[in-house]
């Protein structure tokens, strides 16, 4: 599949900004101290610009309202529906914070329950589709909340260092999930790799019992949407460094660095707060490889009749 | 709305592909293309069509390929393979997984006859409902921001101002092979209906749980051509020559 930037970009902002929202509606860090106030903010922005970033693949964006409406049968749908439902929470929590330096349980709560429900829609609309066997299984959605509750905590523990409250919980926190969710990575990594294709030239051409199929000549001399959308291949070699990137980038580095962090973290020093901000960005930026691989990886069944 | 109808619809109209049948002339592509250009919805356009990266939308295409026997060998023209044109356009599934993932109600599938079909003024062009199709049955047309898919050439198979004979989709009324077929597959007494259970058709892809209702007629079973013509005369042998060709055999070896 092809991995379009404003895909990643989406996915990679508002998986980190719902982790981050659903960490601070747990109420465990001081919601009158100025950290906790910025993360309030981040947080939003962070799924804004995320949101935002998911229109910019569309054809007709200024019809883009019209996707909220098949929230009965359609992932894509839902998923809009939620996004914009879990800022009422979200914006109430943030005001609570910024404004009055209050913590309000029930509705920090909902917007926790909220941001996951909101990061299951966006995994399943990948892991709907049956037609790209590598993303179509439950696998998918709990990779995409594990990352985001562990990249929440990441966050979350940055601010707390920087004066928002307890280092510690958040630092193990992180280091907790930041493990669960590379281990449900690895586990749907090796699935895609390993799984028997579902479907083979043999059975998208029906002419499996006469014999091997292979493509002897595509419809067309050039590339067409199909071949540029669905063909996107990666070379095995890329893949396997890439994907050693984005571990160490995203799940090795960061923990190195909570763990390190937990003798310091008792309070807010500013070389804490630096070594937290280093694990922010590295797991940023080993995440947005993780989900350019997941793009990049997956093979459509489309390709049976493309020779791919 | 997205969700497929709750009944199985009581018309299943689709085509009929003859695989033994179909040349590989691309005729039914082109005037797939010339109709629908013109027809429902906005034109299918073409990015840099004159220049050397061409590309554009199509709702039909014929793919080729080689289909090669248990234990047969690829030998030239004598060996085994066998070659099977292929052409592939919307199959108009009952369980249609691109309609229901369309965010906007535009994908749909009508209750009445299932053709599927996209409202292009609804249409946002996400491209989702092209991934969820394993068959690439659907292109977005990158000028009008729309996706765009086979239609079944809804804008001629109803209408009253054409003669009889073509109120077919294009591609059918055009092949010259007749390799292609439409009509009522939900009717068991409809031409296509007979021709499926008479020769095996075949669904593309059953595992994948779309249950189309476009079907294809598998090639029919062949002999290899070696048995065909057990004694192709070599080039570079005269051997056998009678009459006037040993007369001329004998002349030109003496020059």
């Amino acid at each position: 599949m092809h991995p379009a930037p404003s895909i990643i970009v989406f996915t990679t902002l508002s998986g980190l900004g719902y982790g981050l929202a659903a960490v601070l509606g747990l109420g465990l860090v001081d919601p009158s101290a100025l950290a906790t106030k910025v993360a309030h903010v981040l947080a939003l922005v962070l799924i804004a610009a995320g949101l935002s970033a998911s229109t910019l693949h569309l054809g007709n964006p200024q019809r883009a309202w019209r996707a909220l409406s098949q929230w009965r049968s359609s992932w894509l749908s839902r998923e809009g529906v939620m996004a914009i439902l879990t800022f009422v929470p979200l914006v109430v929590s943030a005001w609570a914070s910024l404004f009055e330096g209050r913590y309000l349980p029930t509705v920090g709560i909902v917007g926790t329950v909220m941001c996951m429900v909101t990061v299951y829609c966006t995994a399943m609309i990948y892991a709907s589709l049956q037609s790209v066997q590598a993303w179509h299984t439950k696998l998918t959605p709990l990779c995409y909340r594990l990352f985001a509750i562990a990249g929440g905590f990441v966050l979350a523990a940055f601010f707390a260092l920087c004066g928002g409250g307890n280092g510690v919980a958040m630092c193990l926190l992180a280091l907790l999930f930041l493990i669960a969710a590379w281990v449900a990575k690895v586990f749907w990594r090796r699935n895609m790799l390993q799984a028997a294709p579902l479907s083979s030239p043999e059975s998208a051409t029906g002419l499996g019992n006469i014999g091997r199929v292979r493509l002897l000549e595509r419809p067309h001399a050039m590339e067409n949407y199909l071949t540029r959308e669905m063909g996107f291949k990666v070379a095995r070699k890329h893949a396997a460094k890439l994907w050693k990137l984005a571990f160490a980038a995203g799940g090795v580095i960061p923990a190195v660095l909570m763990l390190a962090l937990l003798p310091l973290a008792g309070g807010p020093s500013l070389f804490a707060a630096m070594l937290a901000g280093l694990a922010v960005v590295f797991h940023l930026l080993g995440m947005m490889v993780e989900r350019w691989l997941f793009f990049a990886e997956a093979r459509h069944a489309v390709m049976n009749y493309y020779g791919g | 709305m997205t969700s497929l109808p709750s009944l199985p619809t009581p018309k299943k109209l689709g085509l009929v592909i003859d695989l033994d049948v179909c040349v590989g002339c691309h005729a039914c592509v082109v005037n797939c293309k010339e109709w629908n250009t013109g027809g429902y919805g906005t034109a299918l356009s073409d990015q840099d069509p004159y220049g050397v990266d061409v590309s554009g939308a199509w709702l039909n295409r014929v793919h080729t390929f080689e289909v090669v026997p248990d234990g047969g060998e690829v030998v030239g023209e004598a060996g085994d393979a066998r070659i099977v044109h292929f052409p592939k356009s919307c199959l108009h599934c009952e369980d249609a997984p691109c309609v229901t993932v369309c965010p906007t109600g535009a994908s749909y599938k009508r209750a009445d006859d299932g053709i599927v079909l996209v409202d292009e003024d609804m249409c946002i062009g996400c491209g989702l409902c092209a991934w969820a199709c394993p068959y690439g049955a659907r292109e977005m047309d990158l000028a009008a921001g729309v996706m765009k898919k086979c239609t079944l050439c809804i804008d001629r198979i109803y209408n009253e101002t054409f003669e009889e004979a073509d109120r077919q989709p294009a591609c059918v009324r055009t092949c010259p092979a007749n390799a292609r077929h439409f009509g009522d597959l939900a009717d068991p007494q409809s031409a296509v209906s007979i021709m499926v259970a008479e020769r095996g058709g075949v669904d593309l892809m059953p595992e994948q749980g779309t249950r189309p209702v476009n079907k294809y007629l598998p090639p029919r079973a062949r002999k290899p051509l070696a048995d065909s013509a057990p004694s192709l005369p070599l080039a570079e042998n005269t051997d056998g020559a009678k009459g006037f060709f040993a007369w001329l055999d004998g002349m030109l070896d003496r020059i």
